[in-house]
Order: C-alpha cells, then structure tokens, then sequence
C-alpha cells in the first residue's frame, strides 16, 4: 500500500542549520585532518577499517533501512551508502577533507540514520553500522559541526544533568505538583522523595516535568496501586536520558550516567526502573555505562514495558476492563533489538487490550520510527526530511487499521505521532501507561 | 566528637514513640527521621484536609502547611524543615521560621557543626543563597548546588551569569557559567562549573571547568591549572592545606592529579577519591581493568575487585585502615527483576583492606569504623529486615527500620535508634551483645 509523497525528490529542500552551516565556516582542511587524526587513533582506526573493508558492496543491508525504502529506494540513502559518503573517504584520505564534505557528513550520520541497527541484521557479515555512524557523529563534535538543536539539548545535559534545561527547583516543584494533581485520581497518594533504602528508583526523560508532568502522574498512580516501594531523588540524576550519546560527547554522556548511577546507589536502592524511553535504556545499559567502565549498570535497571510486563503477571496490577479500540504496537528499537523486550510488549498489550493487531514486519524486523538515534532531537527544521523519510511506517501503521499505535518510547511517540499527521492516517500514539491507568482496578482503599 | 560525650549512654533504653499509634492517628505518616542522639524521632504528617504538618516525638505542630519537606535535625537536635504555604517557601527552625520568605527554597545544607544552615533560593524571578536567613543580595538568571564552608561562615553555589535566547549555542559556547561566592561572582566564567567545593580552612573555593567542549581543567578562586584535560571529576582539598587533588582524563585513561599535576598510574576509570584524617594518605575507587571495581590506596589497588560497583572508601580514624561497600552479580547478564533479586547477583558488602567479610546482604551502608580504628560495622539488609553487622558477623537483632549506629567514645557500646513492632527505640548496648 504505497502512500504518495507529495514531492519524490528532496521535497525537503536544502535544510539550513546554523549549527552545521556557521560551524564549518571555522574548518580548515587542515585542522579537520588534524582533529580527525586524533580522533581515529583512539577510536582503533583498525576496528573501523576492517567494518569498512569487510563490506562487500552487496547492497543486503538496503531493502532493511527505511529511509531507503521511503524515499523510493534512492541509492544515496542505502546504508552501505551513508558510509560510502562519510567514514570511506575520511579513512581513504587520512582525515584530509573539506568543510563541506564534513556538513555532508554530518547532516548524514546526525539526519539519515538512526542507528537502529536494522541493517546489520541483514547484512551476512553484521556490520555495524551504527558504529561507524556514531564515530562519524564524534569526529563532527570533535569538529564543532553539532545540528543546532541537538547541541543545544547536550548543553543542557552538561549544566543540569537533563535534557530540558529542567532547573533543580522545577524539578522538585513538578513531583510535589504531580502528587497533588494525582490526589484528584486515587486517595492519598505519595510520590517519595529522597526515600533512603526505597527499592525502586524510577527513574524518567527531561520531557516530562517540563512538557508531559501528567506522565509523572500516571506513574504515581501504578506505583501506589501496585503497593512499589519507591522513591524520585530531588537532586540531579534523576533524568536517564542522553542526548550527549548521540551528539558525540561522550564525556557529558559519561558524566550524565555517573549522575544517574549515583544518585540510585546514595538513595540506596536495589533497582532503577524507568519510564518509557529507549534510547536512555541504550545510554544507560549498552553505551554510556560502557564509556565510565562498567560493564553493566551497577544497579539493575529495568525498562517500563518489563516493569509493566512484571506487575501484570504477579497480579500487581489488575485489568477492570480491556481497553476496546483496536491498537498496534510499535517495536523501539533500543529495547526491541537493543534488549529483547518484544514478547513482554506483546504480553502487556494483550492483557490491556482486547484488540492487537500487529504491524508487518514486527519484533526485532520492525522498522524504527525514524526519530529515534537522535533524529528527532535535530529539531523543527529536519522534520519534513525526517517524516517522508519514513514512509514505510505510515504504510505499515496504516496497514493494522488500528486507530491507536501504543508507542513505548518518548522518540517514537513523538515521531510516529508527526508520520500519523504528515500522512493523513488519523490514528494517535499511546504510552502503555496512559492505558494502564484508564484500564486499571484501583483498589478499595485508593478509591476517592 | 564532644556532643557525642554529652550523649545519655547510660540509659539502655528508651521507648520514645509509637509509630503505629500515628499512623492509625493521620491519613499518611511519611519517612521518619531520627535525631543523631536518637532522642527524637520527626515526620511529615498528612491532616484530613490534605495538608501537611510535622509530628516529633508525637508534638504535632498546630501549623499546617500546602507543602513540606526536607526535614533534618542538626546535632544540637534543633530540628528543621522547608515549608510552603500561600505560595511562600520559608525555612522552620524549631517552629521558629527565617523572616525571608522564597519562591523556592532547596538543597538544605548544615555547616559540620549544624549551627549554620545554608539553601538555595529563588526570589523575585532570581536565583542565588541564603544564610542562616540572610539572603545574597546578588542574585542570578540560575543558580545550581551549595556549598558551606566548613567554618559555616560562607556559601557558593554554581551561577548562570546571562540569559540567553533559546537555543543559542553559540552564546553558551562563550561560557555563560561561573561560581558565586557570598554572592560574588569569579571575573571569569566557563562553558560549565561542576563539582562546588571549599577548602578546610574555609578561605579557598574549587570547581571543575570547561573551557569550550573539549578542555577540562580545575580553577580555584577563578584561576585554572595549566594543564587541560580531556576530562576530569571533582576537586578535594588536602586536609589542613591548601592542596588540591582531582581525577583527569588523559589519552592513557584516569589518573589522579595533585595541584594540576598527574601523579599515579592510569586506570580504566578513577573517581570518588578521599583523604585520611591526617592528610597523608588518599584511597579512591578505581577500574583497574574494564568491568571490575576496587579501592586503591595511595595509586596500589587492592588485591580483590569485584564486578558491579565500589561505592567511595572510608578512612579509619587512625588513617591506617580503609573500607568500602563492594557489589558483586554472579550472571551480571541475566535478566534483571524489577520485582525479584536473581540468585546471585546484587551482593552487597564490606571489604576492609582488600579483604571482604564472607558474608552479602540485600543492601549495606556506608561501613563505620570504631573510635580506636580496630573495628568495622554497617547497617545491613537481609531478607527485607536491618541488622548492624560487626567485622562481617550479623547481628541477633533485626529491625523494621534501623538508622546508622553510633559508636560511644570509648567504643564500648553503641547507639542504636530502631524501629520494632511499630515503636521507636533508642537504645545502648554494648558491642558484645549485638
Ligand atoms: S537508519 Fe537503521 S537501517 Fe538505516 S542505515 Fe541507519 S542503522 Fe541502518
Ligand atoms: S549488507 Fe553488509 S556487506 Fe553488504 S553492502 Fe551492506 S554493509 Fe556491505
């Protein structure tokens, strides 16, 4: 079922970014080649080198990337491409190359990939290319070449250890506010702060004390239902997300994680759980932790979809009645390829609602949203590159003929919400949670 | 140490509230905090009217307020709270409150000797501190994180010095972010300040900067070491000195670096570094390799490491001794719980001098050493119940909540504040009998 896009070719335009096109204004050949030097030796160019060399230009990985697929198989946008474009040359020419191919480069490894991992399940030597995207993205922090909106959110995550600019009273503020607004849904709630010994810090995404507080809400109103003993720390770490990651700065990425661990292990607490976000799941369990030298988070930390999946099956939770519209379910890439949590996914959507109908491929073969890798944080003047470049999930979405897509990530739900619009499908994304509350038993004693 | 003297360590136990008797009293009784003598015990009640007032050792405060929280006693047992009420933030000591009234007030700090209390505030739009109720008439577009001296005489907190239009990058590229001191800016600022510290004798003040996205260095009083670095964690002044060490990145991996210059060898990961009481030696928690955690002390990892985490090491009051919580997952891949621990994994405990007790434990706090150094306890958890364990040995006594025990000056005995069968205790006992 092929949806038309409006215009077939570039019908983006040229996309003006001051944080690629005034950037490069300072490069020189030179110091690229410099900086770039620097940087491959302690990347291992040889790690790089031989991703690069094993390929052998069999074009598998193609018909697996959906910006490929959505902009009419458009050769440029095939994976091997997108490297034949940036991590190629640089190695071929020792680093030595113009300001303007690093702006390609960048707009790229930050606007055109994802890093979603989809292609190296095709390709027959697995080659990662989100490795080879992400070093590309270091060797454009290391070179100042940032798209605008993504450098500013890094910003952020170097002064208050959030996304948002979230300021430390407004964090405090939004968890006494979100317990009074939760006192109109059950009874005496409690949202603990800084509670000693607590066995779950949950932890969320900047996003949402700053735009979506109800979510926080919402999580209040599961966390006291299903009797959690848990607690929100009032200082900085409680944001597990990482846009530092995905912009190349991988030391504020590390910085943002020791927060977070930290502020876990002084609360004293024997998990993290964490709302419905995936790539803070990759920063915390794949990437970042990896950087400060851990091999795995030093508190457990587990995702919202395995945490539902949890109280569903003990019986924590239970279902006054299913949610009745038709719903489908879209895989995040992060915890679905990343971490393996479709079944659990499916389990929770069955026991929430009646009708699930599945999206063609699915599991760990979906396709990705497409604002996810970071995509999305580039911000308002990539967006019409970024919805036609996922036509393929319209069509896909659109296929279910579900009227409501349960998205279980912050990205995702962002960036299907903008595909649903693009394209006309009047459907609307959902996160478990917002389900889980409409459909839940509140309990005798929280009832109002 | 002299408070603690004054302490009652002859009464070997006092019944000092009925937990239970509140909670059938009030809708919600919140978190308990216990004095450090263990003669009070507070919380944050919840009046049928969805308000909120304290409760200490039963003495409801006729006050009731729209928001209450950050509750702490100081060591003279003065207790204090942050109260919110008609849109006013105010600061309560013993019911008594600061005249100076905020629009946010947070970050609650005491000076060692708990006569001075230090906040972040934010008044008129405005960010910046307040004193002991005397608030800094410099006030900021934001301002992060206190620090008090330790004389109690003085406050800094980390300042952005201008507004900048949304997502300006190229304006906080030029370093928008500097440290206050009493109010005062530094002349210079940076793209970010971490890490707010001062010295022991309360005259100098620490941070770590950064120059522009890459260069990390630490600046003291405004002025920065030569050296950069790729990175670097928090700045610690050497006790009685004006010495400054910190961990830095450099191409080779973690070090230390005294004043700037590094000094041991390089480690995977190197953070959380503390000196002992006498100055002359420093422990800090290193990855000597990817993936395993220990403490090493002056540069000399201990034998042992272990696989999921080692939380900062804790110097014996002789200086001679060092101990540390470790943790340890047998299958550090197996799939998590959230609601379950998995056999073998998330094993707590102490280890002393590299060595561990035999023992693990559900969670273990910070180990204490006893007054003549010789001996090491913790609070623990075992199967969802608090013990104090001794140089790795369990205590008989396991309690619905336990604060951290004291050790009398002697050594002999030991302040235990517990909650049993709904009741708070304050109890001494002697070290044998735990
Ligand atoms: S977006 Fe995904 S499928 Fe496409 S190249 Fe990047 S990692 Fe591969
Ligand atoms: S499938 Fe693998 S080998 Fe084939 S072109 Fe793609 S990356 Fe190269």
């Amino acid at each position: 079922m092929a949806l038309a896009v409006k215009q077939k070719e570039k019908a983006w335009g040229k996309v003006l970014d001051a944080g690629l096109d005034e950037t490069i204004k300072k490069l020189t050949p030179e110091k690229i080649e410099q900086v770039i030097k620097k940087a491959l030796e302690k990347m291992g160019p040889g790690r790089l080198k031989t991703m690069v060399e094993t390929c052998i230009h069999c074009g598998l990985c193609s018909e697996a990337c959906h910006t490929y697929l959505s902009n009419d198989r458009d050769p440029t946008f095939a994976p091997v491409a997108k490297v034949k474009q940036t991590m190629w040359p640089i190695l071929k020419n020792k680093g030595r190359v113009s300001p303007e191919f690093i702006r390609r480069a960048a707009e790229i490894a930050y606007t055109e990939c994802n890093l979603c991992k989809r292609c190296s399940m095709y390709c027959p030597f697995g080659i990662d290319m989100a490795y080879i995207i992400l070093s590309v993205r270091r060797i454009c922090h290391l070179l100042g070449v940032t798209p605008l909106y993504l450098q500013d959110t890094a910003h952020s995550h170097a002064v208050t250890m959030n996304q948002m600019w979230v300021k430390q009273d407004d964090w405090i503020d939004t968890l006494q506010w979100q317990e009074e607004e939760t006192r109109g849904e059950i009874k005496n709630p409690i949202i603990p702060i800084n509670k000693e010994g607590a066995d779950i810090m949950y932890s969320v995404i900047g996003p949402e004390p700053k735009f979506q507080a109800h979510l926080m809400g919402q999580a209040a109103v599961i966390m006291n239902v299903a009797g959690i003993d848990w607690t929100y720390p009032s200082f900085d770490g409680w944001d597990n997300s990482d846009m530092a990651m995905y912009s190349g700065d991988h030391e504020i990425m590390g910085r943002v994680k020791r927060a977070h661990f930290e502020a876990a292990m002084k609360l004293k607490v024997k998990k993290i759980v964490m709302g419905e976000c995936g790539h803070a799941f990759r920063s915390i369990y794949d990437v970042g932790n990896r950087w400060l030298g851990l091999r795995m988070p030093p508190v457990p930390v587990i995702h919202a979809i395995q945490f539902y999946y949890e109280l569903l099956r003990e019986g924590r939770i239970k279902i006054k009645k299913k949610f009745d519209k038709p719903v489908t379910l879209h895989d995040p890439c992060n915890v679905i390829r990343g971490r393996g949590l479709h079944e659990m996914a499916r389990y929770v959507t069955n026991a929430l609602c009646e009708d699930f109908r599945e999206m063609n491929p699915n599991k760990e073969y979906n396709f990705c949203c497409n604002a996810g890798g970071g995509v999305i944080n580039c911000g308002p003047p990539w967006t019409k590159k970024r919805v036609i470049s996922n036509r393929v999930k319209a069509e896909q979405m659109k296929a279910t003929g579900a009227p409501i897509v349960i998205t279980p990530c912050h990205n995702c739900h962002s960036g299907i919400e903008d595909v649903i619009k693009y394209y006309k499908l009047g459907m609307h994304t959902k996160f478990f949670s917002q389900i889980i509350v409409e459909v839940m038993e509140i309990p005798e004693k929280f009832k109002l | 140490m002299n408070q603690i003297a004054e302490w009652d360590w002859d009464t070997k136990e006092k019944y000092i509230a009925d937990i239970n008797e509140w909670r059938k009293k009030f809708p919600v009784v919140r978190g308990l905090v216990a004095s450090d003598d263990g003669e009070k015990i507070a919380t944050v009640i919840q009046t049928e009217d969805n308000r909120f007032t304290t409760c200490v050792n039963g003495d409801v405060w006729e006050e009731t307020f729209e928001r209450l929280w950050s509750l702490k006693f100081t060591p003279d047992n003065k207790f204090i709270c942050l109260t919110y009420k008609d849109y006013e933030w105010a600061l309560a000591v013993d019911k008594e409150f600061w005249e100076d009234r905020f629009d946010s007030a947070w970050n609650l700090t005491l000076s060692p000797d708990g006569k001075n209390i230090a906040i972040n505030v934010k008044k008129e739009e405005s960010y910046g501190v307040s004193l002991n109720g005397n608030t800094w008439e410099n006030r900021f577009v934001d301002a992060r994180d206190i620090a008090l001296s330790p004389d109690g005489t003085r406050t800094a907190t980390l300042i952005q010095t201008k507004r900048l239009k949304e997502g300006d990058i190229f304006g906080f590229q030029e370093g928008i972010w500097t440290v206050a001191v009493d109010g005062t800016p530094w002349d210079k600022t940076f793209v970010n300040v971490w890490g707010v510290t001062f010295s022991p004798d309360s005259k100098h003040v620490a941070v770590e900067v950064r120059f522009n996205l890459y260069d990390y260095t630490i600046a003291i009083d405004g002025k920065t070491w030569e050296k950069v670095y790729n990175c670097v964690w928090e700045p610690l002044f050497k006790p009685d000195s004006n010495d400054i060490i910190a961990p830095v990145k450099t191409s080779d991996g973690w070090t230390l670096a005294i004043n700037g210059q590094p000094v041991w060898d390089t480690y995977v990961q190197l953070w959380n570094q503390r000196f002992s009481p006498d100055g002359r030696r420093i422990a800090a928690i290193v990855a000597p390799e990817y993936g395993r955690w220990t403490i090493a002390v002056d540069n000399i990892p201990w034998n042992n490491s272990w696989s999921d985490a080692v939380l900062p090491p804790i110097f014996s009051p002789d200086s001679k001794r060092v101990a540390a919580v470790v943790k340890e997952s047998r299958n550090p891949f197996h799939m998590e719980s959230a609601l379950h621990n998995v056999e073998g994994n998330n094993r707590y405990s102490i280890a002393v001098d590299g060595t561990p007790w035999p023992g693990d434990f559900e969670m273990v706090w910070d180990p204490i050493f006893s007054p003549g150094s010789d001996k090491v306890l913790a609070k623990v958890e075992k199967n969802g119940k608090y013990f104090i364990a001794i140089d790795g040995r369990i205590g008989k006594h396991g309690y619905e909540a336990l604060w951290n025990p004291v050790f009398s000056p002697d050594g002999e005995k030991l302040l235990i504040r517990c909650v049993e069968g709904g009741r708070y205790y304050r109890r001494v006992v002697p070290i044998h009998e735990i």
